[in-house]
């Protein structure tokens, strides 16, 4: 570390990775060090799997929403899509619970709804903005409403709930897993590793940030950029679906308050990790990194009486502001 | 006088000279609420449109509009409307905030139209006809008195807060006041905002920093849903009891059946709603007088008289 803060300014060294790399990785360092500090169960399993695998719900959508961003889009309607597929979700198990029992064929049901509710809802924003050509942040906020209003509807304003059998049955999706590793965190690691091989080693991820970059470019480059970022709105649609499936078994429940400013986190993670908010670059990587700060920053102000519970959403906001400070100085030097 | 309060004026006096024939027949009520956004008020709207339907069925004399709002401004801009379309001559109205609505109902009020207030208050005093209030700082007295009675040797408990709010901060008062002197320690009192996800996240992190808690107070049971499930997750056996509050039917039914987890409930009915459109009704078909304060008290709820608040039917 030390070698690093002697070398880095004075000569910029192929060894060494630029702050742009460091940043969200030193930010993250000194949060989990600041934690430890603060509170010695902080670094215990428990606390650790408890902020993991609340994570995954964000971190799965923010995956999709790198994708999105990179290629020059925006998405504000995956926090209402995910409240509308989980209402969704659950009255379609409901419904199908007298005639299929409980068991796995209901849960498949319900996994199956998820995910062509997601899919097909991606597709209608990546239609609308690709075919229609309508702008994505008026297509995506317009969707947002509609998703906000069609669950408080099913709701009837109140809460809907899987049935008290069901909500047993499929509750070890959130809470069991495989050697003391909960299923959130391993589904959330699936799809970091396929979406890290999709946008830093395939042919995708190149077609993603040259359409980002400059939709003209790409276009005369052979890039079909209708249909490439049709298949981003598409895939994080999908992937709010999958986060859903792991959303209902917590609670098994849904009403109007679900997934409440998921799209505004999702975006934060994202640029913290070091995408660009205007295309052409994304990390995968680094958005799980904004993903684990922006949990830890709540989580650190749970286990400490640091600030007045009113500020927590100031200490949140300077910590993001400072975590993209720390990547965009290294920018600025080179 | 606000340019709002100005604009309803105008509004209202127009539609005064042009609506005068028509509002002969029959008086028009308007009900202004905001939206179902989270449990409570999904009850709320729950109850101002059962007692809508049933009021014009009773009083063919009346006629309701029932308008719901998802922030302050849109509730103006309703109450705006009624006026100039369909000449209210009563309101009663919830506030969504009360500073942005003090101004345009104060016009209203001016210019003659009855006012009822339901829950939250206006920031000037006097502009209401009937205030139908909760009693919030009662709600955190009940709840706190419960503890101390559940609790005779004291103990450790964490709080779960609402939104930050004056409803918020009356609740924790009364219930810091009531469990004064009592050995009852509050560990730490953290923004649940009245909704599951959030505080399910917050007590996580209380179980880890916390060996041990004796109980929860999650002051509403959107908020003891998701404390519970993070108790049971955890699989933590030191917590004695959550208490919740505003009666959700579910958690009603577990302290009927005599859940030791959900032993009680303080009422924080959504139903005053229900209290402040029959109470102005009242007061426009006949002579009885309706103008005051009416405040519903906070109750608790134990397994004895629990049937009492079980409404099946209702939302929330």
């Amino acid at each position: 570390m030390t070698d690093t803060a002697a070398t880095a300014p004075a000569r910029p060294s192929r060894r060494l990775p630029p702050m742009s790399v460091l940043g969200p990785v030193l930010a993250l360092i000194i949060l989990i060090a600041v934690g430890a500090m603060l509170n010695p169960n902080f670094l215990s399993y428990a606390n650790i799997s408890n902020v993991l695998s609340r994570s995954a719900f964000i971190g799965i959508i923010a995956v999709g929403m790198t994708f999105v961003i990179t290629a020059g889009g925006l998405d504000l309607s995956v926090g209402s899509m995910a409240a509308f597929i989980a209402g969704l979700m659950i009255l379609v198990m409901n419904a199908a619970l007298p005639s299929l029992g409980v068991g796995l064929p209901v849960i498949l049901l319900g996994i199956a709804t998820a995910l062509v509710a997601g899919l097909v809802a991606g597709l209608i924003n990546g239609l609308l903005i690709t075919r229609a050509g309508i702008e994505a942040f008026i297509v995506t906020l317009g969707a947002m409403g509609i998703y906000r209003s069609l669950v408080t509807w099913l709701a009837d304003g109140g809460t809907l709930s899987l049935a008290f059998e069901l909500r047993t049955f499929y509750r070890p999706v959130y809470y069991g897993g495989i050697m003391g590793v909960s299923w959130p965190i391993i589904v959330f690691i699936a799809v970091v590793i396929l979406g890290e091989i999709f946008m830093s080693r395939g042919v995708f991820g190149r077609h993603v940030a040259a359409t980002g970059a400059s939709l003209e470019v790409a276009h005369y480059s052979n890039v079909n950029t209708n249909r490439v970022r049709l298949i981003t709105y598409v895939v994080l649609g999908l992937l709010v679906g999958v986060a859903t499936i792991m959303y209902v078994p917590r609670l098994g429940s849904a009403s109007s308050t679900t997934g409440l400013l998921w799209e505004l986190e999702a975006i934060a993670a994202v640029i913290i990790g070091g995408t660009v908010l205007k295309g052409g670059f994304g990390r995968v990587w680094g958005t799980v990194i904004g993903v684990l700060i922006l949990s830890l920053i709540e989580n650190i102000l749970n286990l400490t009486d640091l600030v007045s519970p009113y500020l927590n959403g100031a200490v949140q906001g300077v910590i993001i502001i400072l975590a993209v400070i720390l990547q965009r100085e290294g920018k600025t030097g080179k | 006088m606000t340019y709002a309060g100005k604009i309803l004026l105008t509004a209202s006096a127009l539609a005064l000279s042009t609506g005068a024939a028509l509002a002969q027949d029959t008086t028009v009520i308007g009900v202004s609420i905001p939206a179902a956004t989270h449990g409570w008020a999904g009850g709320m709207n729950f109850h101002a449109q059962q007692t809508v339907a049933r009021l014009e069925e009773t009083y063919p004399q009346l006629d309701f509009v029932l308008a719901t709002a998802s922030n302050a401004a849109e509730q103006v801009n309703d109450i705006e409307d009624m006026v100039a379309t369909r000449n209210i001559a009563a309101l009663v109205v919830l506030p969504f905030e009360s500073e942005p609505l003090t101004g345009p109902v104060q016009a209203l009020s001016q210019a003659g139209t009855w006012i009822t207030v339901v829950d939250r208050g206006l920031s000037v005093e006097g502009i209401e006809d009937l205030y139908v209030a909760g009693d919030n700082p009662g709600f955190g007295r009940v709840a706190g008195e419960y503890f101390t009675e559940a609790m005779p040797d004291g103990g450790q408990i964490v709080v779960l807060r609402g939104i930050p709010t004056t409803i918020d901060n009356e609740r924790l008062a009364g219930f810091e006041g009531a469990i004064e002197g009592s050995g009852i320690e509050i560990l730490a009192a953290e923004h649940g905002n009245w909704n599951r996800d959030d505080s399910f996240t917050v007590m996580q992190d209380f179980l880890s920093r916390y060996p041990n808690i004796d109980a929860v107070w999650a002051s509403d049971d959107d908020m003891a849903v998701g404390a519970m499930a993070a108790i049971d997750a955890a699989g933590r056996e030191d917590i004695q009891f959550v208490l919740g509050g505003a009666g959700m039917k579910e958690m009603i039914q577990r302290t009927m059946e005599g859940d030791a987890m959900v032993p009680a409930n303080v009422t924080y009915p959504p139903a005053m709603i229900a209290t402040a459109i029959e109470m102005t009704a009242v007061g426009m078909v006949s002579n009885a007088p309706v103008s005051g304060q009416f405040t519903i008290g906070s109750v608790l709820i134990t397994q004895e008289n629990a049937e009492r608040f079980y409404y099946p039917d209702s939302p929330f």
